[in-house]
């Protein structure tokens, strides 16, 4: 194919950097720094796609990020990513696109049947249609919507490509490199403040990359470039391309997505695809430009009908030409820009100007030039369907209410200048409140409400001079405040040529007896017949209108849109466009990939994973392990072909029977140091703490203040001033943050120091009836006897050198120690155990065998302290002081907490003694009954007890201190089961504690 | 997000706290008597302002230091920070 519409010389492209790539299966060539819109337009392709509603023919409509038509399904790099817009997605070499929305294809999509049926489909279709017959919802209406909807198709694959997230600070953020950003800039940077300079497309300048001016001497281009390098070589400068500021939040907090790698066939190694910067900034500055907004006419729609500043950029920047017979029709001189580039190419435009008479130096020039100029035409209605053919045009009365005799004249695209909207995006995410400005029929920011200023035509301030003069002050004066520098810059002279008021029209009338489209909003579809249905259908609010209409909604968020909605409302509606007000600008400006903004966590990152100092050994010893939190811990130890089941009842009837050691590092634990730590502990726990001697250990019960329990654990005494405090593996933190509270708001008179010490300590359980003799044997110098080491006790100890903690505690329920090493010894105390172990049939035992050994004790854990139960529900009432005052103690009064039938903890027994209760069940009276059944109580918690070696579960029942010996049925719909079972005590093995004393 | 004041650490982004409620709530002391109104007031009953609202932040990912915030709850403009102990003028 060669590029028929690509002119001989100019533009910014590199013409000896050809490059193949593929739309729609065919082959095309292009240049580097082109986009894939301009390299299709360079080879004559204008239908791209079509459009979401009516499946009506889509080309080209913008050159950037406004563009509302051209979202193609992009293939790179292995991946497909939707809704890319080809008009800011850059050319590289084997580019693969794809169009959207259409079925079997874009030339003859069947989908298109919905123009023809689109007096059935007006706003509101899917409300009003789709009501009713309720049933019809989710087997028929839903599906349909939902596969005609959307524009792109998601890829369900894994995304492989990395996301990366940074945080960077600087004095002075500069959205958008056009004139007025360059000149903010350049005066803070040379006042030494610290500047990021930010521009979503490849190339630096904005408007002076398109526009006929000079600068200094220079062209607007070079001028542009001489700055860059000139920026980019400042130490205290950063200058990003390909980088969108999308959205601007609380106290200066913006953020950015820099596209690194969408430019390239591959993503480097080691290089992310995407990177999202949080910047916070000092001061902003809003440089972000203005977007040409179209005049609405008759199938305003149809390929080949585009914005002039397009054309122009098009033209001027890639060397393409989007028509050989071009026809602009403009209400302002901006369209006579577009006209003369045409005309200095050797084609020659004809102009519609809405005006009667206007006069300007651009006007001049384009007459000189011998450009054919109709004043007060306007097009009324654009010929041709794939592509324009030809356009129905007409004088327009000085009312702008009547047509005269239509005309029709041959034409290829049509360019069109409405004038142009400033965006104020950026300004209005801040909290600005925007107000309207007559003038250019535009709101513009008023009054900051950070610290944003915006700049030039984003500030509604259209003529080079007065943006260059106002943005080099507003960067010297802002930049002077935070440096205190002040290097006056010279603001160098500028020549444009001057241009005249344009015309406040926007939408030309139907011509008699037509009923053409006229489409305000091109990629959702929405006409101006829909704006005046929901109007006369009672909608009155600007939001509503959106809503009921989708105008704005789409992809493009309305960026060529939104005004001339708003004008269409408020003529309707005889309202001033002000007294309609606008719709809320909300970020991001612009879509941005999910992966960036999740950034590197995805799958495991999500959280950090910690491991114990042990891990490697059980990794080798066939662990398989479970997530507790953030921590990584041995669910069971597999030998041969065991599995879940089989492995924990073993580890757990060697608990019973011989000895298991189990890694309980991951236990939070808490140093509470300081003269007043036992009242502390008083105070914070249920039970009473003051006569704790040295030496000694006690299980404690914490309570929030509303009297539910949030933690228990056992707490240590190591000496006179100095508490070891263990918490549950989750709850670690959450009591950490509990402690300091009271400790620095509540009672700071207390002088007492807390530390989470939970990494300093590494720890094994060693349960089981044969764990003394063990003990002996670790431990040959210290009397671990019962009487030398009772129940409850602590000492310290010498672990073949190593300084060891032993607590004698159990949350088996079996004679059991807790032994404590440093981190770094952990493996060291651990391959020990195991060593000297193997005389005792020593196993580890994992997660499950733990829990098992817990249940069929009747020993809480999480599952049961949910936060939704107090001391009496967990049958640990008997730790609840009556004489002292502590933490939630006020709350137990509550009659609900003190009522006769309170919930309380039972053991569960199936009938059967066979059948598993899955955990989460429903205990109920009648199995029978109709639903909803009520609920009596729920399984917290199921095992398959080794002791009696039959299904064991533990449930909070309602009433349950009367329960015992009751017949109920457990019932779990999700598992479909339904499981008569037996109440019974919740302490099923060894019910008086003898083990743990013995 | 929110650039938070820490009166021990400086300015630092909101990802580095906690939020801790209403820091006006006083807990009545140890041992008192306090009707059910009065501690149903502190452990439940909340205003939910919409304008300056004195509140609690944990500094838990910097130097664990509980501080107060006066902010607006509505803007999100932040006036003042306090150490935990220092009073607040009103």
């Amino acid at each position: 194919m060669t590029q028929g519409f690509r002119i001989e010389n100019g533009g910014l492209i590199d013409r000896n950097k050809k490059l193949s790539f593929k739309f729609n299966g065919k082959k095309y060539f292009g240049y580097e720094g082109d986009t894939l819109a301009s390299a299709l337009l360079a080879n004559g392709v204008h239908l791209v796609g079509r459009s979401f509603k009516y499946h009506r023919p889509r080309g080209f409509f913008g050159a950037g990020v406004d563009e509302p038509y051209a979202v193609v399904q992009l293939y790179r790099n292995g991946e497909t990513e939707p809704n890319i817009k080809a008009t800011e997605q850059e050319l590289f070499e084997g580019l693969e696109a794809k169009s959207v929305n259409c079925w079997p294809s874009v030339n003859f999509d069947i989908g298109a049947i919905n123009n023809f049926l689109k007096i059935f489909l007006p706003a509101g279709f899917y409300y009003k249609t789709f009501m009713w017959p309720k049933s019809f919802w989710y087997r028929i209406y839903e599906p349909f919507i939902r596969k005609a909807a959307g524009l792109g198709v998601a890829s369900i694959d894994h995304d492989k490509e990395r996301y990366e997230h940074k945080y960077e600070y600087c004095d002075l953020l500069i959205a958008g490199s056009g004139p007025s950003g360059l000149a903010g800039a350049y005066a803070a940077a040379k006042n030494g403040a610290k500047v990021i300079l930010a521009e979503d497309k490849p190339r630096f300048g904005g408007s002076l990359l398109t526009s006929d001016v000079n600068i200094g001497n220079q062209s607007g281009k070079d001028w542009a470039e001489g700055m860059i390098t000139e920026l980019k070589a400042m130490p205290n400068v950063v200058v990003k391309n390909r980088s969108q500021i999308f959205g601007y939040y609380d106290h200066n907090m913006l953020v950015m997505s820099e596209k690194v790698s969408d430019h390239l066939p591959k993503t480097k190694k080691y290089h992310p695809n995407k990177r999202l910067w949080y910047i916070r900034a000092k001061e902003v500055l809003i440089s972000s430009g203005s977007i040409e907004r179209p005049i609405v006419f008759g199938n305003n729609d149809t390929p080949g009908v585009m914005l002039s500043s397009a054309a122009k950029e098009y033209l001027k920047v890639y060397g393409v030409l989007v028509g050989r017979k071009p026809l602009v029709f403009t209400n302002n001189d901006s369209g006579y820009e577009t006209a003369i580039e045409f005309k200095k190419h050797g084609v020659d435009p004809i102009i519609l100007d809405t005006r009667k008479n206007p006069k300007s130096e651009i006007i001049d020039e384009a007459k000189n030039l011998g450009i054919h100029i109709k004043n007060s035409y306007v097009v009324a209605a654009a010929q041709g369907y794939k592509k324009v053919k030809s356009a129905d045009i007409a004088s327009i009365s000085d009312d702008k209410k009547q047509l005269g005799k239509i005309e029709n004249i041959q034409c290829d695209c049509i360019c069109v200048s409405g004038f142009w909207t400033p965006t104020i995006h950026l300004a209005s995410q801040s909290g600005n409140k925007t107000k309207f400005k007559e003038e250019i029929d535009a709101f513009v920011p008023g009054t900051s409400k950070q610290n944003e200023t915006s700049l030039g035509a984003a500030n509604g301030i259209f003529s080079l001079e007065e943006t260059l003069k106002t943005s080099f002050k507003a960067g010297g004066e802002l930049s002077k405040k935070i440096t205190e520098n002040e290097n006056n810059v010279a603001i160098p002279n500028v020549v444009e040529k001057k241009s005249s008021q344009h015309d406040k029209f926007w939408c030309v009338p139907l011509p008699k007896g037509k009923n053409y489209k006229r489409f305000l909003d091109f990629q959702n579809d929405v006409a101006v017949s829909d704006i005046e249905i929901a109007l006369r259908e009672g909608y009155r609010s600007i939001e509503h209108v959106k809503r009921y209409t989708t105008l704005g909604m789409a992809t493009d968020q309305g960026k060529t849109s939104n005004l001339n909605g708003l004008q269409l409302v408020s003529e309707i509606e005889n309202k001033v466009v002000p007294a309609v007000g606008h719709t809320t600008f909300r970020p991001p400006y612009t879509p941005i990939s999910i992966g960036a903004i999740v950034g590197r966590e995805v799958g495991k990152h999500t959280k950090p994973t910690r491991k114990s100092p042990i891990h490697t050994w059980h990794e080798k010893n066939n662990a398989v392990f479970v997530d507790a939190g953030v921590w990584l811990r041995p669910r069971y130890y597999k030998r041969g072909n065991e599995n879940l089941f089989e492995a924990s009842k073993r580890e757990a009837k060697n608990v019973r029977t011989n000895v298991g050691v189990c890694d309980v590092t991951t236990l939070g634990k808490i140093d509470v140091k300081g003269p007043d730590a036992a009242e502390f502990l008083n105070r914070v726990y249920t039970n009473a703490w003051l006569k704790l001697p040295v030496g000694k250990a006690r299980y404690g019960v914490m309570l929030r203040e509303d009297g539910i329990v949030m933690d228990d654990g056992t707490t240590t005494r190591i000496s006179e001033n100095h508490y070891h405090m263990t918490t549950t593996t989750a709850q670690a933190a959450n009591v950490l943050s509990h402690l300091e509270y009271y400790l620095q708001l509540v009672w700071p008179e207390l002088n007492v120091n807390v530390v989470s010490t939970t990494e300093q300590w590494a720890g094994a359980a060693i349960a089981g009836p044969k764990s003394r003799d063990l003990l002996q044997k670790l431990f040959p110098n210290s009397d671990v006897s019962n009487e030398g080491l009772p129940f409850m006790g602590y000492t310290e100890a010498d672990l073949f050198g190593v300084k060891a903690r032993i607590f004698r505690i159990s949350f088996s329920g079996e004679l059991a120690y807790e032994v404590n090493v440093v981190s770094d010894y952990g493996n060291f105390m651990w391959e020990k155990i195991i060593e000297i172990g193997e005389e005792f049939k020593i196993q580890p035992y994992g997660t499950e065998a733990l829990s098992t050994l817990r249940i069929e004790m009747g020993h809480v854990a999480g599952s049961e302290l949910d936060g939704r139960t107090i001391p009496y529900d967990t049958a640990l009432e008997g730790l609840v002081s009556k004489k002292k005052d502590f933490i939630g103690k006020r709350s137990l009064q509550k009659s609900a907490f003190t009522a006769e039938d309170r919930q309380r903890i039972v053991g569960v027994v199936p009938i059967d003694k066979k059948t598993s209760i899955p955990e989460g069940s429903h205990l109920v009276k009648d199995a029978k009954a109709p639903l909803p059944n009520p609920k009596l109580g729920h399984i917290s918690a199921s095992c398959w007890s080794v002791e009696y070696d039959n299904p064991f579960s533990l449930a909070i029942l309602k009433n349950g201190k009367n329960m015992i010996g009751e017949k109920l049925f457990a019932m779990s719909p999700l598992k479909n089961k339904i499981i008569p079972v037996e109440i019974v005590s919740s302490h099923y093995v060894d019910p008086k504690g003898e083990r743990v004393r013995s | 997000m929110l650039y938070i004041n820490c009166p021990h650490c400086g300015m630092r982004s909101q990802n580095e706290f906690s939020y801790g409620g209403d820091a006006s709530v006083k807990r009545p002391s140890l041992n008192k008597e306090v009707s059910d109104q009065e501690w149903d007031n502190f452990v439940y009953n909340r205003k939910s302002l919409r304008g300056k609202h004195l509140e609690l932040w944990q500094h838990i990912s910097g130097c664990r230091q509980w501080i107060k915030v006066e902010r607006d709850t509505s803007t999100h403009e932040i006036f003042r920070t306090f150490k935990a102990d220092e009073e607040v003028a009103k």
